[in-house]
């Protein structure tokens, strides 16, 4: 099937991206592997959800929820885009199968995921990622097994933790790697969405009224427990995140959730050789981008916090400026049709960059993280590869993320790299005694996401879940 | 002594259909089209497999189809559990857990 644009991703990013493009006359097909649009932040409960708790995020989802249920846009959801190929040809494995779609055009809006730089026990069940914590509240209904430790850094963390007592949890102490003096600073930024700002008052207040402990510049040691999480160990940190040597203190949990900001997803932009950079307040290795969200690829665009956190309203702004320009760029909207529309998304999202750097900044990896994991630690989660085995191909020569890769399987397994990637990277970096520049990036390769071959093909084991070949050195 | 939950807590909507799956022969009650992941967790089901070299138990961690520590098989092909909508009749497996 043919279309004037294909969008990956049904997030606030996608989602206006595919309705701006659809609104100035364009053949729209949008993929999202969840079941319906709202992406990370909106994301929709599933249909037997308990009564669907009324919050803004909730409004918002059902808003764009609603807008694309009545336009033009061919939605195809619950299809998980496996393959990206040039010309644009999309490749996705949906309930019957898989299916493609061509377009002359594509504008990449997959999201982010989380950054959960490793400690002794992070791999034990019953540790899950902070924003792993929203999808349970927002989407499941449910909530992790208390008594829960909240442990990390940004904005996730009130929140998660105040949706924690409100589903009748029982949080036993929240953990912020920031100062209290970090947050009063970024404060006055926050205060430049008013709306926010209170949201975040509100969860502050939720987790103070109930006398939970809120230890400031203070990280994860340890998890203890044998095969779960029963005990934290936490102590303080310096303003880089390193342990200051300050005394420990433990907690017994059912749960810890933990996670230390978002690192950008990218895939398809790199999967292209698009020219990117490194930007450590947005997480990682970024796309170069206009104004418009175009990359250095004819045809290829991308928004969101994919291409750099930035938060859901500036993912809004972003998508509804690339869709702009792939509609401008198809020859459907004159300049003065297309300035008229896309002015007033410019002009907003200039007066969002103090709010998005005041969130980026609260969750960006800081310097003592990394070098506080300690040798014998997992880095590499699905490879159950070492920190010490990080820093030993280092030695033995390798040179580069992609290296690395060779010589440990670090960033080879199912989850290609998107858990351990950054961390790893940025060890690399350090025994080297490099900027963390100097370690390049990840080969993006296909699958995008891995996909059972049987459901493409025939029956199929473990060893079948295609794994990306390693990348050329 | 603290009171540790064996379990993740979830409040089922008044309507939804309880189905039964069954978890290496264990038969499980949840709601169906839950997440088969949360489902497990709320069933005291953490563990949910070990890591293919140093053997270590895992269980699910992003509950967004990322990390890959949920794929377990179901109905005898692998699949991320917190991507997969709980069924009625689901046969869970979770090879290599004791
Ligand atoms: C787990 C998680 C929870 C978060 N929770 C919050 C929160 O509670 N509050 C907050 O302010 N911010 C939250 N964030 C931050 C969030 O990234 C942004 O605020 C916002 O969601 C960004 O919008 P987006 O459109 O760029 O990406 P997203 O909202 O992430 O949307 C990207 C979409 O692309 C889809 N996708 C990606 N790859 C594929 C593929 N290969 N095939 C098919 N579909 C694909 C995903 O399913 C997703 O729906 C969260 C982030 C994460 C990772
Ligand atoms: S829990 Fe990470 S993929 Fe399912």
């Amino acid at each position: 099937m043919k279309s004037d644009l294909i969008v990956l991703g049904g997030g606030p990013a996608g989602g206006n991206a595919a309705l701006a493009a659809a609104a100035a006359g364009l053949s729209v097909v949008l993929f999202d592997e969840q079941p319906a649009a709202g992406g990370q932040v909106w994301r929709a409960p599933w249909a037997g959800k308990a009564d669907p708790h009324d919050s803004p995020e909730r409004r918002e989802g059902d808003a764009l929820r609603d807008a694309l249920a009545s336009s033009p846009v061919d939605l195809r959801f619950g299809r998980r885009v496996w393959s990206v190929g040039r010309a644009f040809r999309v490749d996705a494995l949906g309930p019957d199968g898989n299916e493609w779609v061509e377009a002359p055009r594509l504008i990449a809006a997959t999201g982010a995921h989380e950054r959960v730089v490793p400690f002794p026990g992070w791999t034990l069940p019953g540790v899950i990622g902070l924003a792993a914590a929203t999808v349970l509240l927002k989407s499941h209904a449910a909530r992790p097994a208390g008594p829960v430790v909240v442990a990390g850094c940004g904005p996730l963390l009130a929140a998660v933790a105040a949706g924690i007592l409100k589903a009748g949890g029982d949080v036993a102490a929240v953990v912020d790697l920031a100062s209290a003096r970090d947050w009063l600073v970024a404060v006055p930024h926050l205060a430049s969405r008013p709306s926010l700002l209170a949201q975040g008052l509100g969860w502050t207040l939720k987790i103070a009224g109930r006398g939970v402990p809120v230890l400031f510049r203070h990280a994860v040691r340890r998890v203890e427990g044998a095969e779960r999480a029963e005990r934290v160990v936490i102590a303080p940190v310096d303003e880089t995140g390193a342990f200051t040597g300050g005394s420990e203190r433990s907690f017994e949990i059912g749960s810890l959730v933990v996670g230390h900001g978002l690192v950008p997803g990218g895939e398809v932009p790199r999967l292209f050789r698009a020219k990117t950079r490194f930007d450590r307040l947005r997480g990682g290795h970024v796309p170069e981008l206009d104004a418009d969200g175009r990359t250095s690829i004819a045809g290829l665009y991308a928004a969101g916090d994919g291409v750099g956190i930035k938060g859901a309203a500036a993912a809004v702004l972003n998508g509804t400026l690339a869709g702009l320009a792939a509609a401008r760029d198809a020859g459907r909207l004159s300049e003065s049709e297309w300035r008229k529309r896309a002015e007033p998304a410019r002009t907003a999202a200039a007066g969002l960059a103090p709010f998005s750097d005041a969130i980026a900044g609260l969750m960006a990896l800081r310097a003592g993280q990394v070098a506080s994991v300690p040798a014998e630690t997992v880095v590499c989660r699905c490879e159950d590869v070492t920190r010490g085995e990080i820093e030993a191909a280092a030695v033995a020569g390798a040179t580069e993320v992609n290296q690395l890769k060779h010589f440990t399987r670090c960033g080879m397994g199912p989850c290609q790299g998107r858990m351990c990637g950054e961390t790893a990277a940025e060890i690399l970096a350090r025994s080297l005694g490099v900027e963390r520049e100097a370690v390049g990036q990840w080969t993006a390769r296909p699958p995008l996401r891995p996909v059972p071959l049987a459901d493409l093909l025939g029956r199929f084991d473990y060893s079948d879940i295609p794994i990306p070949k390693p990348a050329p050195l | 002594m603290i009171e540790r939950d064996g379990a993740f807590h979830r409040r089922a909507a008044p309507g939804a259909r309880m189905v039964e799956l069954t978890v290496d022969g264990r038969a499980v009650t949840a709601p169906e089209g839950e997440p088969l992941a949360t489902a497990l967790a709320a069933a005291g089901i953490l563990l949910l497999r070990r890591s293919p070299r140093a053997g270590a138990p895992r269980g699910a961690f992003c509950f967004m189809g990322v990390c890959q520590e949920c794929a377990i098989f179901v109905d005898g092909a692998l699949r991320q559990a917190c991507m997969t909508p709980v069924a009625a009749g689901m046969q869970v497996e979770l090879r290599g857990v004791p």
